[in-house]
């Protein structure tokens, strides 16, 4: 699961991570508000980021620095009436809802801090860079060796000595050590007890030498954060952050099924149990000149309501035909045919439905199917998964 | 032979009172293996449906039948506690069949697994581990077999022990994938492979044992022929292990890799997909097994004929 950028930098300051000033806010006034509060407090400049969960924000005019109310107000109607487009929204763009208006600093240096889970490590590993504000993968690619990366403890998480090698590395100096290894210590701290997957901090910044500070301040400016979904029950504040508005609304349809679903660009919708088996009948779909219309993986323990809801997402897709390849384990082969019977009586197949069954329960699944084969006039029974991806990719062709 | 298991191995379900525990400790004890109890806290003294006896801790059930392996049932929030439990009571094959254990839990457990040098997971999030028995009776689904041992949810009858298998050989098989597993098993033993050990080693990040120490177990298994490894899109395993078999492997290793049309960046954040510095794509997986000798099955459906000719 993933939040908001505001809420990321809640997270860091509730943590005792120093944040610039700052706060959420859904309307043009009030971010003029928060703007004028700021510019009072004494900062000359404020900046203005939509909140949304797709990056490349600033190339597309989402994120703005302003130098007074009225630059401020100008920046926030754009935001809010006009669909972010970028690289990594679709192509319709994302409605933005809510600004982060914040203090904007002037930046001495630029680093990059973040932890995520290192499954070649089996543990989680601090990652940080000198060259911050940018795209950490862009650094990989140029310059490996500026990456440092620190496996943590797995029962002890980072330790003070790791945070001090790695502030020295990364070139902090002075006053400013003690600040980069707080925050490191805290993020870590942070990191593990709400089960994230990914912390970011993209840049944390120094910066100039100023009053009570003479080596500069150390400061999270931007916060991205991942967590786990299976650790969510034990953490009702972040599973409260969750905001659905960011997410696909047929995926969300479908997750609240227990239904694991993708939408892709094909015409060929597939019904598959085990995530592993509905990517490889994707694979083969494609092997045999066909295009997936969406990944769909039913789980071992789908209630008949959540395989008849499947069938509804997949025939909302417009598909041209589908394919149903179930290799019963936990799921047994008769539920879903009894699904298939009743989402035909209750949605109707007009296109053309290749199913392919094998394992728990199949011969009584058979059973079921053959007595329904005069409702669902439209059924094929294929007898092995290549069978079934040659019947289904010429079904879709002469549908097409 | 097999390995990890056989049809002398004693098993008990934790979780065997739960709705799955007590459906798949049934199955088990319909396929032959040798269920000898369970455990669920507080029902020590009862017994399951089977009449198997129930135990309150894995300590109690150890001392009592003698089991030397375990299959976990217990809902995802207790069973890093559960796998530590079975460890601690001297189990040495825990297969965690659960599925959405945090993963933090997980690298806890791996961690304290130290301690337990004689203790090894199978899993989390996986179908569990089968050495397939002889057939002695009936075809398909309704078959009935003898001293095999299936600890898990796979449909047993898809199965094949060598000494049924007209091909005369048998191959071990390793996956992360349940439901592709039993697709790559059942065209095996259609085409006469028998199978000496399926591990699904699980889909979850961080795990139990991995690729290479099951390779290494089945190169030393003198009834194993070749070895089947199904991997999918996500991490670098599948790239390790290749370099081990490159090295280690005189036996035939067939692969596929799940996942080539899978849309790119749906899974997992920036930071993580730098960490291994190789590309973890499905086609970077094939080419890399296929330049360590690994022979690649293109299509899922050729992952038995694949075996078939490498084992010649």
């Amino acid at each position: 699961m993933k939040i908001h950028e505001y809420q990321g930098r809640e997270l860091l300051a509730g943590a005792g991570i120093p944040v610039p000033a700052g706060a959420m806010v859904r309307s043009v006034d009030d971010a003029v508000a928060r703007a004028a509060e700021l510019f009072e407090a004494g900062s000359a400049r404020v900046v203005i980021k939509a909140q949304v969960h797709a990056g490349g924000r600033g190339k597309a005019g989402f994120v703005t620095l302003v130098s007074s109310t009225g630059e401020a107000r100008d920046a926030a109607k754009f935001m809010l009436s006009n669909r972010m487009v970028s690289p990594q929204t679709p192509p319709e763009g994302l409605d933005v809802k809510r600004l982060l208006v914040a203090a904007a600093v002037d930046i001495a240096a630029e680093y990059y801090l973040a932890i995520t889970v290192d499954r070649s490590r089996n543990t989680n590993t601090m990652i940080a860079s000198a060259e911050g504000g940018v795209e950490i993968e862009a650094v990989a690619e140029r310059s490996p060796d500026a990456i440092k990366k620190v496996p943590m403890h797995p029962l002890l998480g980072l330790q003070p000595h790791q945070a001090r090698s790695l502030a020295f590395a990364l070139g902090f100096t002075g006053k400013q050590v003690g600040q980069a290894v707080k925050i490191m210590l805290k993020l870590a701290t942070l990191f593990l007890e709400t089960d994230a997957s990914l912390a970011e901090i993209n840049p944390l910044i120094v910066t100039p030498p100023g009053d009570g500070a003479p080596d500069g301040r150390v400061l999270a400016i931007d916060a991205k954060f991942s967590f786990d979904d299976n650790a969510l029950f034990r953490h009702a504040r972040i599973g409260e952050m969750f905001d659905p508005s960011e997410e696909n609304a047929a995926e969300l349809r479908a997750k609240n099924f227990g239904l694991s679903y993708i939408a892709l660009d094909g015409n060929i919708g597939c019904l598959v149990n085990g995530a592993g088996l509905a990517m490889s009948t994707m694979d083969i779909i494609k092997l045999h000149g066909g295009e997936p219309a969406n990944f769909l993986d039913v789980g071992g323990s789908a209630t008949d309501e959540a395989v008849a809801e499947a069938f509804r997402i997949i025939l909302g897709d417009d598909v041209q035909a589908i394919l149903v390849n179930i290799f019963g384990g936990i799921m047994q082969c008769d539920k879903i045919a009894r699904a298939i019977v009743a989402a035909a009586k209750e949605v109707g197949f007009t296109v053309p439905l290749v199913v392919r069954l094998e394992g728990t329960n199949v011969a009584e699944a058979r059973r079921v199917l053959d007595e329904a084969r005069a409702e669902i006039p439209t059924m094929v029974v294929a007898t092995d998964l290549a069978d079934a991806a040659k019947k289904v990719c010429a079904a879709a062709s002469v549908t097409a | 032979m097999s390995i990890l298991v056989d049809g002398g191995t004693l098993v008990i379900c934790q979780g065997i009172t739960g709705s799955f525990g007590a459906l798949h400790t049934a199955g088990c004890l319909e396929y032959g293996t040798k269920m000898v109890g369970g455990v669920t806290p507080g029902k020590g003294g009862l017994q399951d449906g089977n009449g198997l006896p129930i135990f309150d801790t894995v300590a109690d059930a150890v001392a009592a039948t003698g089991a030397t392996a375990t299959m976990i049932f217990v809902p995802p929030a207790f069973s890093a506690d559960a796998i530590l439990e079975a460890a601690a009571a001297g189990i040495a094959v825990i297969c965690a069949i659960t599925e959405g254990i945090p993963t933090q839990d997980m690298i806890r457990v791996r961690a304290a697994l130290v301690d337990f040098p004689g203790a090894m997971v199978v899993g989390p999030n996986c179908p569990g581990v089968i050495s397939p028995g002889r057939r002695v009776s009936g075809e398909g689904a309704s078959a009935r077999y003898e001293d095999g041992c299936k600890i898990g949810i796979m449909p047993g009858y898809i199965h094949m022990s060598r000494q049924d298998a007209s091909t005369g050989k048998a191959v071990g098989v390793i996956s992360r994938s349940g439901t592709l597993t039993y697709e790559a098993v059942w065209q095996c033993s259609n085409l006469g492979i028998g199978q000496t050990t399926c591990v699904g080693i699980g889909g979850d990040p961080i795990r139990g044992l991995g690729f290479i120490e099951l390779l290494e177990l089945f190169e030393q298994d003198e009834q194993t022929d070749g070895v089947v490894l199904i991997g999918e899109i996500g991490g670098s395993d599948e790239t390790d292990a290749g370099r081990w078999i490159e090295q280690n492997m005189s036996k035939p290793v067939a692969a596929f890799i799940a996942g080539r049309t899978a849309p790119p960046g749906k899974r997992m954040g920036h930071a993580g997909a730098i960490i291994g510095g190789t590309d973890d794509t499905a086609q970077a997986k094939m080419d890399a097994l296929r330049s360590c000798g690994v022979h690649v099955a293109e299509s899922p459906a050729e992952i038995g004929s694949t075996m078939a000719a490498a084992l010649g």
